[in-house]
């Protein structure tokens, strides 16, 4: 080991003679790295062989990785110690040459550039003006359909959803829910009857609907008539990044969204009691028709969902 | 017989002294004048320190991206068509899911190899990222950003966040349901942009989410669009290297004006290729033996559904855990909402961190008017506040990605999530102020100890003949025999306190 410590100085690559002690290997026993290196080697083929082997009956997916794995691993372990200890142990310098050119070079670059270039761009002011607004106008026209066929105009599809006056309330299945369905503390994800299946019902429309007593009960000042015998419906999309707040403790009345846990109080009206959710979920109006059957008054009082610049 | 023998060395002769190898070199140099420029290439030094090998880490699990990519997209469907899945893994038979969630389980359970090469992708990009980090850490704390080399520290920090950007956009493509809510989370951060976010929502989605166009349209970002430009940044980046070759740690012979270390070919091309093997080798163990991303548990993508302990990608960490710890500060009025609450978090923060991370070597040049050429590495000790700065900033986003599991820490815990939460504020905000000054002091420790940094040497006793015991230090070891650490000129902004010397050639430092 002690050859390893003998101080060698740097010297230049180019000339060297071949017996040069920096052309030597750096291990102090070659023999003895080669004969590890050569068993890593073998291991490692026998792998990548047994690779083969794997994939060829269809072995499970940890025996061809593992194969594989210790394959690559030994083979590459094998060269980088060949690399390392077998091959000239240097060290060996380089020099460094300045990037920089003379101040000479330089200024004959500006010189071509300015002199050649800007001048005659400079003269033609009318031609490069005219080129600069043509290419500037395909710019423009240019982002049209590359922007414009992206997607259609919001408008005012984030301010409203598919829950109209009259919609039934439908569960996940397409059942309508009528008003014995539940018992109290029962919540289910409810949709407006025919977006159940559809990407937007489940993007947009989806509501909570729990009970919360048997009698009707009012969630805020205002909303006297929206939860008909203690049936309490709210947007099921966070007010903060529209995840489904699919959560719901029991005890506390709480609905809690999983992805960054906002909380929000079923009983006064989904304000948000934790979290960064800024605003409480909309409340659904609801009625209970004379067949006895769950249906919206109208759509949610204000638009669902997280925050946006046009949401008044 | 013997003509035959004649033959042969006649044709060996003819070929001259470096045989077949030779004449090929020849036919070549005809036509593309190679061996000037293929000698110098061949006799290009590289220094060997273990640090220099972050990098590498990052350039070959980027290779193995490509390749376990293009072998995913033979079998993956980017479609958002709703198909009833009757495939091999029957929990999920006869359920409703989209070609794209189908694709990814079939070609995880009914192809072969095609599980091994999806978790093998999954952690190369896994990997990928951390490298990216740790070598960008490397670079910053040794100062190797610095002139001339800032132009590859932007062009390293665009790839950083293009990793980011197509690890995300990857781990999307399976419409899987903790993805599918990632990409709802992602739209509304877009929505959040004041004035244009709702149009940039829809363009980007092709109209309300989900729509069916973001599956086919972050796949054509993932496999190409985004790939395309890693390869032209990486290739940009590693000209820039060889151009302007590589830094090197001060010592043993290493100045300014050179570099120390091995050759090109054959050291470093051993070294290097086999490292490219051990990289694939320790991915495909993960692959083997590590789960990652089971996206048959989760199940496919509904809008309506999610489950509790939703975490994306470790390197998307740390902006989920920005959007937790954030409050609930919104603009409401004149008819418009700002989210800030969103806003500021997953837009203005990133934005600050990453610009940041961009001007910083001008920023740094500034404060320092430190204008010269840099090719001597500094250790990070002798330059105590750009490490401290870049330690705090460090635990700052380590703090926002500790945040991003507040709810799993609270149940570990057994603590209410309201504690863990304002701890994570309090720890978020303070946790850099306390890692600027530790770390700043230990620097200047580390400066005042008489050989720090260096192996101690041993102390070789041995017995007089009177029976006295002397203690005598043996010599340092030569890879320790630095000359110093004065990379020219100290900048002005380091005010370094003076050593003392003291006592015994001991350093003193005002503390």
């Amino acid at each position: 080991m002690s050859d390893s410590h003998e101080h060698r100085t740097p010297v230049a690559l180019k000339g060297l003679s071949a017996d040069d002690p920096h052309l030597q290997p750096a291990a102090p026993n070659p023999q003895l790295v080669e004969q590890v290196i050569a068993v890593c080697f073998v291991l490692g083929a026998l792998c990548i062989a047994g690779f083969g082997a794997c994939y060829w009956i269809d072995a499970q997916a940890w025996k061809l990785g593992a194969t594989m794995g210790f394959g690559l691993f030994f083979l590459g372990v094998g060269l980088v110690a060949w690399g390392k200890y077998l091959m000239p142990r240097g060290p060996f310098v380089e020099e460094r040459h300045t990037l920089a050119n003379s101040s000479a070079d330089r200024d004959a670059l500006a010189a071509a550039i300015v002199e050649r270039g800007g001048g005659v761009v400079q003269r033609r002011k009318l031609l490069g003006g005219l080129l600069g607004g043509g290419l500037g106008i395909f710019g423009v026209v240019a982002m049209f359909p590359l922007l414009r066929s992206l997607g259609p105009l919001p408008k005012t599809t984030l301010q409203h959803t598919d829950w109209k006056k009259g919609s039934y309330v439908v569960d996940q299945s397409g059942r309508r829910i009528q008003v014995g369905d539940f018992a109290i503390g029962s919540i289910t994800t409810v949709f407006p009857e025919g977006t159940q299946n559809s990407d937007r019902g489940q993007a947009v429309d989806q509501t909570v609907l729990i009970r919360v007593s048997n009698e009707g009960f009012t969630t805020m000042k205002g909303r006297e008539s929206w939860a008909p015998k203690g049936y309490v419906a709210y947007s099921k999309v966070c007010t903060h990044l529209g995840c489904p707040v699919g959560l719901y403790e029991q005890e506390l009345e709480l609905l809690v969204c999983p992805c960054h846990q906002s909380m929000f109080n079923v009983r006064n009206g989904a304000i948000p009691q934790f979290g960064p959710a800024p605003r409480p979920l909309p409340q659904l109006p609801l009625y209970i028709d004379s067949s006895g059957f769950l249906r919206s008054q109208g759509d949610f009082h204000e638009a669902i969902g997280p925050g946006f610049w046009e949401r008044a | 017989m013997s003509d035959v023998i004649n033959t042969q060395r006649s044709k060996r002769q003819a070929l001259g002294p470096y045989g077949r190898v030779g004449k090929t070199l020849d036919e070549l140099d005809d036509r593309l004048g190679i061996a000037k420029g293929g000698r110098t290439f061949m006799d290009k030094i590289f220094p060997d320190h273990w640090s220099f090998m972050l990098g590498e880490i990052a350039l070959y699990s980027f290779v193995i991206l490509l390749v376990t990519g293009v072998f995913l997209t033979l079998y993956f469907t980017p479609s958002q068509a709703l198909v009833t899945y009757h495939g091999s893994y029957l929990p999920l038979d006869g359920q409703k899911m989209s070609q794209a969630f189908a694709s990814t389980v079939n070609l995880s359970f009914a192809v072969r190899g095609g599980l091994l090469m999806r978790q093998m992708h999954h952690w190369a990009c896994d990997i990928f990222v951390g490298a990216i980090v740790v070598h960008m850490a490397r670079v910053f704390f040794t100062g190797a950003f610095r002139k001339p080399r800032e132009l590859n520290w932007t062009i390293g920090t665009t790839l950083l966040i293009l990793a980011i950007l197509n690890g995300f956009l990857g781990y999307s493509l399976p419409d899987d349901l903790v993805s599918g809510t990632g990409i709802r989370i992602a739209y509304s951060i877009i929505l959040s942009i004041p004035v244009v976010g709702s149009y940039l929502g829809f363009l980007v989605f092709g109209g309300n989410f989900p729509g069916t166009a973001i599956i086919p349209r972050f796949f054509i970002l993932h496999c190409l669009i985004v790939p395309a430009i890693i390869v032209g940044l990486v290739g940009a980046h590693l000209f820039l290297l060889v151009r302007q070759k590589h830094t090197q740690f001060p010592g043993d012979g290493r100045t300014e004006t050179n570099v120390v270390g091995s050759p090109m070919f054959p050291v470093f091309m051993a070294k290097t290729t086999g490292f490219l093997f051990i990289v694939g080798g320790i991915t495909a163990l993960l692959g083997a033996f590590a789960q990652v991303n089971p996206i048959w548990q989760f199940g496919p993508y509904d809008a309506s559904r999610i489950s509790y302990a939703v975490q994306p990608d470790w390197y998307m960490g740390f902006l989920d855990g920005a959007l937790r710890i954030w409050p609930s500060w919104t603009f409401h009025d004149w008819g418009h909402t700002i989210p800030f609450e969103v806003l500021i978090p997953a837009v203005i923060l990133p934005g600050i961190i990453f610009n940041l991370a961009f001007v910083w070597p001008m920023l740094e040049r500034k404060f320092t008017k430190d204008n010269e050429i840099h090719h001597l590495l500094d250790r990070p000790s002798n330059r105590p506040k750009r490490t401290a700065a870049g330690v705090a900033v460090l635990t700052f986003v380590c703090m926002l990605f500790v945040a991003s599991s507040t709810d799993v820490l609270a149940k570990f815990f057994d603590i209410s999530l309201n504690t863990m939460l304002v701890a994570m504020r309090v720890l978020v905000i303070i946790s850099p102020f306390i890692a600027y000054p530790i770390t700043y002091k230990i620097c200047r420790e580390l400066q005042g100890v008489v050989g720090g940094g260096k192996r101690k040497t041993p102390n070789v006793v041995s017995r007089t003949a009177e029976g006295q015991y002397v203690a005598t230090p043996s010599p340092a070891y030569v890879d320790d025999v630095h000359q110093g650490l004065d990379a020219t000129p100290v900048p002005t902004f380091i005010t370094e306190e003076p050593v003392v010397e003291g006592e015994n050639g001991v350093r003193v430092v005002d503390r």
